[in-house]
């Protein structure tokens, strides 16, 4: 874990410079799609206002994309940029696992 | 599931029919295992594989799924959760598989599933839909009927909740046995349990339990259907190989006395030999077992066994677990037995090995690849001994079952040589292999004035007249010989005794001939004598007539004399009496036999 913070604050003072690329796998609309959608905005409008964008891939549509990603749960959370690739599953309802999971506990 | 009806009949065609209404099942095409689970796996259905590292359950499993798609027309999707598609793909082609080809022609579709505990966060509910999702694709993309999960229970240490796990798991089963495809899930054996984290509990149609033991020094790989619901199947623990051929599991249960039988008679290279077997030497197809101790001549009569055969333009395979093949080629040389040509004529193959180069299903996988790829017509095993002794009794015999029932399968004639240890009863000592065997020939050891021979006989011959005679066999620079040894009042005569034996016997003729010559001269020199004795007398008798006639003519002329001078006086005298005198006279004349 030292490793880990020691990494988050090296890579702090770049951060807000860069675009956060999210990937949301979601299975059609099942509820916990629906709320880790609800709950990713949330949190993004929240934390990284202006600076994210969301792609919510629908697996029952796209199903060859699963394999790319290393896909196992619904749903997941891939955080593409910043590198390194970040994977948080989930309805996203602990947020602050959320923000461990996608490095951001430093930025508060 | 409808197409695969007619072929799992076909495989077992010569069960049961009861057999027939049983579950589905879907052929491995492993070597040994479809008859040991009596057709395969359960159709349909995921079967679990488990068994501690090493043991081969990635292999089994890559198996299954490369021979349906080769052997049987049915794609498969390997979801691998441990190793990378390289890596499978460098794995398996040791096994003679070339998964890459199989990969692009769209036959096998391989899905790496890689987590890292440390790279995922978890954060309120989920579910493992995206699992399904990637297997679902795959299977659908190539239209698969079977499908690997090797090893799911990587996905414990993955992720984090494991009442989560434990329901995905269960609606996995479930959904994969609503898709209809035989899957085949590997997992680690646990320490108390068949794997470490209760997958069993989920499978709950056939379990397939693998094991590694290592035992004086020599590691051997077993299987056992430890489950299997719904069908018959072997329960024993089945020792099995991974050769470069894949997997390869040698059943000895499953093994059915119902070979075909030949009444061919096959010379055996010692003419004497094959007059104690009836005068036509051994059934073809037969297993023959030849025991004797040390230097009793086992290599020797097999040699000439092959040669015969070898001759007569079939195919001799000969194992031989003592001497190298340049070895026996200069041995047999010696005594006449040329095998150097044979082979050149591709009619003679050795497989020369030690016996502690592997362990005893290795060798037996040896052998009947051999024997697969030469196809020969005669076998020969020397000695068996050294093989059987490198695992338990059981498991020799076991083995020597298993090759015999190979062999006679092929109707390929087996000559066995066992050496047994000095000091042994030797038919006590072959008990567990003897009635495997169909003929047994026994050489023996005769020591006595001050020598050691050989002798030969036949202990059993089955189905045909065979001589009860123990025969002395002798090996010279031309081969070797049977001939007959002298039965005396303390035993068999053999060597020297056999030969004093002789000497006595011709002695005895001799005298015999010499009593009848002298008789002979006996008699001649008494009829000589005899004869002698005979002319002797002859001439007495001559000579005594010729005085008789003599003396006889003398009286004539003296009686003519006197007449005449009694004529010449009476004419003197004038006297008459002339007719006196005639009478006399012509009497004297009659008495001489006219």
């Amino acid at each position: 874990m030292k490793t880990k913070a020691a990494k988050r604050r090296a890579a702090a003072p770049r951060r807000p410079a860069k675009l956060w690329q999210l990937r949301l796998y979601v299975m059609d609309q099942t509820s916990k799609s629906e709320a880790a959608f609800t709950n990713l905005k949330t949190f993004c409008e929240t934390h990284l206002k202006g600076r994210y964008r969301i792609k919510v891939i629908d697996l029952v549509k796209q199903p060859h994309l699963a394999k790319g990603d290393q896909i196992l749960a619904i749903p997941t959370v891939v955080r593409r940029l910043p590198q390194p690739m970040r994977t948080i599953i989930g309805n996203l309802s602990d947020t602050a696992r959320l923000l461990v999971g996608l490095d951001l506990r430093a930025a508060n | 599931m409808k197409k695969s009806g007619p072929g799992r009949v076909k495989n077992n065609g010569h069960k049961s029919a009861a057999l027939a209404v049983q579950l589905p099942k879907c052929p491995t095409g492993i070597q040994g295992l479809d008859e040991i689970t009596g057709g395969g796996l359960p159709r349909g259905r995921p079967t679990l594989v488990c068994g501690s590292a090493g043991c081969g359950k990635t292999l089994l499993a890559a198996e299954f799924l490369m021979r349906g798609a080769v052997q049987f027309d049915e794609p498969g999707v390997l979801m691998a959760f441990e190793e990378t598609e390289a890596e499978l793909k460098a794995n398996v082609a040791s096994l003679g598989f070339n998964l890459d080809r199989l990969v692009r022609r769209k036959k096998i579709v391989i899905d790496y599933v890689h987590i890292e505990r440390s790279e995922v966060q978890e954060s309120g509910e989920y579910d493992l839909e995206g699992l399904f999702v990637r297997l679902g694709h795959a299977i659908d993309s190539i239209g698969a009927k079977r499908v690997v999960l090797d090893t799911l229970e990587v996905l414990f240490a993955s992720l984090p909740n494991e009442a989560i796990l434990r329901n995905e798991l269960r609606r996995l089963f479930r959904w994969l046995k609503n898709k209809g495809v035989t899957a085949v899930i590997t997992a680690e054996r646990g320490r108390e349990s068949l794997t470490r984290h209760g997958l069993e509990e989920y499978v709950s149609d056939c379990v397939i339990l693998l094991d590694h033991r290592v035992s004086d020094q020599i590691a051997t790989r077993h299987l056992r259907v430890v489950k299997y619901r719904g069908a018959l199947h072997g329960t024993n623990e089945f020792p099995f190989l991974i050769g470069e051929e894949g997997i390869s599991v040698q059943p000895i249960t499953s093994l059915s006395l119902n070979h075909q039988v030949s009444n061919e008679r096959i010379a055996t290279g010692v003419p004497r030999l094959d007059a104690m077997l009836g005068g036509r030497g051994f059934f073809r197809g037969s297993s023959i077992l030849l025991t004797g101790t040390a230097g009793t001549g086992k290599t020797i009569i097999s040699s000439n066994f092959a040669q015969a055969a070898a001759r007569r333009g079939e195919r001799v395979l000969f194992f031989s677990f003592e001497e190298s093949p340049n070895q026996i080629m200069r041995n047999m040389h010696s005594i006449g037995l040329r095998l150097e040509p044979l082979v050149k004529r591709g009619l003679l193959r050795f497989h020369s090995a030690r016996p502690s180069l592997c362990g005893l299903e290795m060798h037996l996988a040896t052998m009947f690849k051999e024997i697969a790829t030469f196809k020969p017509h005669v076998v020969i095993v020397d000695p068996i001994t050294s093989l059987m002794d490198l695992g338990t009794v059981s498991e020799g015999k076991g083995m020597v079952t298993r090759l015999i029932d190979f062999l006679k399968a092929g109707q390929v004639t087996s000559l066995f040589t066992s050496l047994t240890q000095g000091g042994h009863a030797l038919q006590q000592s072959e008990g567990g292999m003897s009635s495997l065997m169909d003929a047994w020939l026994l050489l023996q050891d005769f020591e006595g004035n001050g020598e050691r021979n050989r002798v030969l006989y036949v202990l059993k011959a089955r189905g045909m007249k065979h001589s009860n005679q123990v025969r002395e066999f002798l090996i010279s620079d031309h081969g070797i010989d049977v001939v007959d040894a002298y039965i005396g009042a303390s035993g068999v005569l053999t060597g020297s005794a056999r030969m004093a034996q002789n000497s006595l016997e011709k002695a005895a003729v001799l005298a015999g001939q010499q009593e009848a010559a002298r008789l002979k001269r006996e008699v001649e020199r008494k009829r000589m004598a005899i004869e002698r004795q005979i002319s002797g007398l002859r001439a007495d008798y001559e000579s005594e007539s010729a005085e008789l006639r003599r003396i006889a003519d003398q009286v004539g002329i003296s009686t003519r004399m006197l007449t005449t001078e009694r004529t010449a006086s009476g004419i003197l005298r004038q006297a008459d009496t002339k007719v006196a005198a005639g009478p006399r006279v012509r009497a004297g004349r009659n008495g001489r036999g006219y």
